[in-house]
């Protein structure tokens, strides 16, 4: 039995990797998901059969355990995933990895009790006596860095999700989170020393503080990176457990996530010109949301029947969506207005940021749902020098990525940013809600320029009018 | 059982495994990546069975059915947020080679 254990296990391995890899290219996408749940399908049936759990002595209740475990947290995250709007994917993708990280975590945390019942028992003299050394370092490390990831990820979740707002919870947070990580480390050293259960649970509590202190002073436009990250951290957390339990198929794809993870939050970081550092360290627009208006000029407003005229007379038409879009559930009406505008002759191409949204290629996901074909779609790289020959872009609920005070204003939290050239263009068009900052509270000079008209409007209703200046033509 | 000189060696070839996937992929596919890696990573559950399934404490058992109930969400969530991004993904009619990046 045991041989085919571990030969499924490597089955799964394979799958995870080479499902991951046709997950890369969007023809075969769809594809690897499939392979990878069928790796992961397999891993779960067979460790049924452990030997070490048939011969357990609990092993009747243990596996009733087990089955309304898997039934109950796997029917929650059934209904939820399935029911979650495609716009709140993100939040949803953290707390799924919240969960993970915390799985990792409390893994560790049945085999340090073990390691303690045994020091009480005088088995064993310390708790690396009991595992050894090399398991108890890497069990410690993992329940470090899962339990981070799991309370970080609730938070980034609960901030996404519009349930918390705040940006500081303490005075010298900075300050404070430093005294935090330094107290959780000497108990993590502690639990190594010592053998009873106090250090454990001190160092836990510690651990799950120091996930909601680092996440909370985060700016909700540094929001993916961080993300990111904590699926890199659960990744590794996951692998360490894995070299815990002797399992190499743990071992493989918590590993893999991890530095797939780790490269993925570089890439992002390196999108928005700010070091991953930098993110946790300095949130741009935390505190206060600046509404300062006025003092650029002012803002030209634009009728939806004009700007419908101007953009199916135009000869280019580039339309660049954020977040904005996600929440007005537009994506639909966009590529409704698309279809009519190429009807007419125009050449339409949507314009992404890197980090558009609040995940990378979160807009692909809602334009790809809307049903827009992925070759309309350009990375910012591709289409910048193209906004000079642009008679017309179109903003839908984006700002932040469009601010050219990136480019000039070394003063601007933003200075550095890559951005979208969106005022290279003829004419911009914004369709905004309102007069306010963008998400990283600073003001936006782009929509008080000479050739920027603003829509104001939710972006349903916005496109909406567009479509039908459109039509009547 | 896997001994610690082997397991360094898979530590390293699957960190170089991880950045060699991810190193070529298009902005399009970053979310549901990134979620699909999340589905990886619920390989957790596996463990979180075993944990479970040699609990000997009442204590034990309780961490235990909370680390099968947290990997369970993570693996199912993760599979079924993934599936559904990626379910959406068609090329346009006319041409079905651009990727765009």
């Amino acid at each position: 039995m045991n041989i085919i254990i571990q030969a499924s296990y490597f089955i799964a391995a394979a799958l995870f990797i080479l499902g991951l890899k046709q997950m890369s290219s969007p023809v075969t996408a769809r594809r690897g998901i499939v392979w990878a749940g069928a790796g992961m399908v397999l891993a779960t049936l067979v460790t049924f059969f452990i030997p070490e759990i048939i011969d357990s002595d609990h092993v009747s209740t243990n596996l009733t355990l087990i089955v309304v475990a898997i039934a109950v947290g796997g029917g929650f995250a059934w209904f939820s995933g399935k029911k979650v709007a495609m716009t709140d994917m993100p939040q949803m993708i953290a707390m799924y990895n919240g969960m993970g990280g915390g799985a990792a975590a409390t893994i560790a945390a049945v085999e340090l009790l073990k390691a303690t019942r045994e020091v009480e028992a005088g088995l064993a003299s310390s708790i690396p006596d009991a595992l050894g050394a090399d398991v108890t370092v890497l069990a410690i490390l993992g329940a470090l860095i899962g339990t981070i990831s799991f309370s970080g990820s609730i938070i980034a979740w609960a901030k996404l999700d519009g349930r918390l707002n705040t940006s500081k919870l303490l005075p010298k947070q900075h300050f404070i989170n430093a005294i935090v990580a330094i107290a959780t480390i000497g108990f993590a050293v502690s639990v190594y020393l010592a053998g009873d259960l106090t250090p454990i649970i001190i160092f836990f509590a510690l651990a799950l503080i120091l996930g909601v202190f680092i996440t909370v002073p985060v700016g909700g436009a540094d929001m993916p990176v961080i993300i990111s990250l904590f699926n890199a951290l659960t990744g590794l957390a996951v692998g360490f457990e894995g070299y815990v339990l002797g399992n190499a198929a743990m071992i493989i794809a918590g590993i893999v996530v991890g530095s797939a993870g780790s490269l993925l939050t570089q890439l992002m970081a390196t999108a928005m010109n700010r070091s991953v550092l930098n993110v946790f360290f300095a949130g741009v627009g935390t505190g206060t949301v600046a509404v300062t208006d006025g003092e650029q000029g002012e803002m030209k407003e634009i009728q939806g029947q004009d700007a419908g005229i101007l953009m199916a007379f135009a000869s280019q038409v580039v339309i660049i969506p954020g977040y904005g879009m996600a929440v007005a559930q537009a994506q639909h009406k966009v590529w409704e207005l698309t279809q009519l505008l190429t009807a007419k002759g125009v050449m339409v191409k949507f314009a992404i940021h890197p980090v558009a949204g609040r995940m990378p290629g979160h807009m692909n996901v809602l334009l790809a749902e809307a049903g827009v074909p992925y070759d309309m779609i350009y990375d910012m790289d591709d289409i910048n020098a193209d906004f000079k020959n642009t008679t017309v872009t179109l903003i839908i609920g984006a700002n932040d990525v469009v601010n050219p005070s990136a480019k000039t204003d070394t003063s601007s939290p933003l200075y550095g940013m890559p951005i979208l050239d969106a005022m290279d263009s003829d004419n911009v068009i914004v369709i905004k809600r309102g007069r306010g900052a963008g998400f990283s509270g600073v003001e936006n000079p782009l929509f008080f320029a000479d050739n920027t008209k603003m829509l104001f409007g939710d972006g349903q209703k916005a496109t909406n009018e567009l479509i039908q200046a459109v039509k009547e033509l | 059982m896997i001994e610690g000189l082997a397991a360094l060696y898979i530590f390293m070839l699957a960190g170089f495994t991880g950045y060699e996937i991810i190193s070529k992929v298009p902005v399009i596919l970053h979310t549901p990546l990134m979620s699909g890696s999340n589905f990886v990573h619920g390989i957790v559950l596996v463990g979180a069975m075993f944990a479970l399934g040699i609990a000997e404490t009442t204590t034990e058992q309780i961490i235990g059915f909370i680390a099968v109930l947290l990997g369970a969400g993570n693996a199912v969530g993760g599979y079924v947020v993934t599936e559904r991004m990626l379910e959406m993904f068609k090329p346009s009619k006319k041409e079905s080679s651009g990727e765009g990046s």
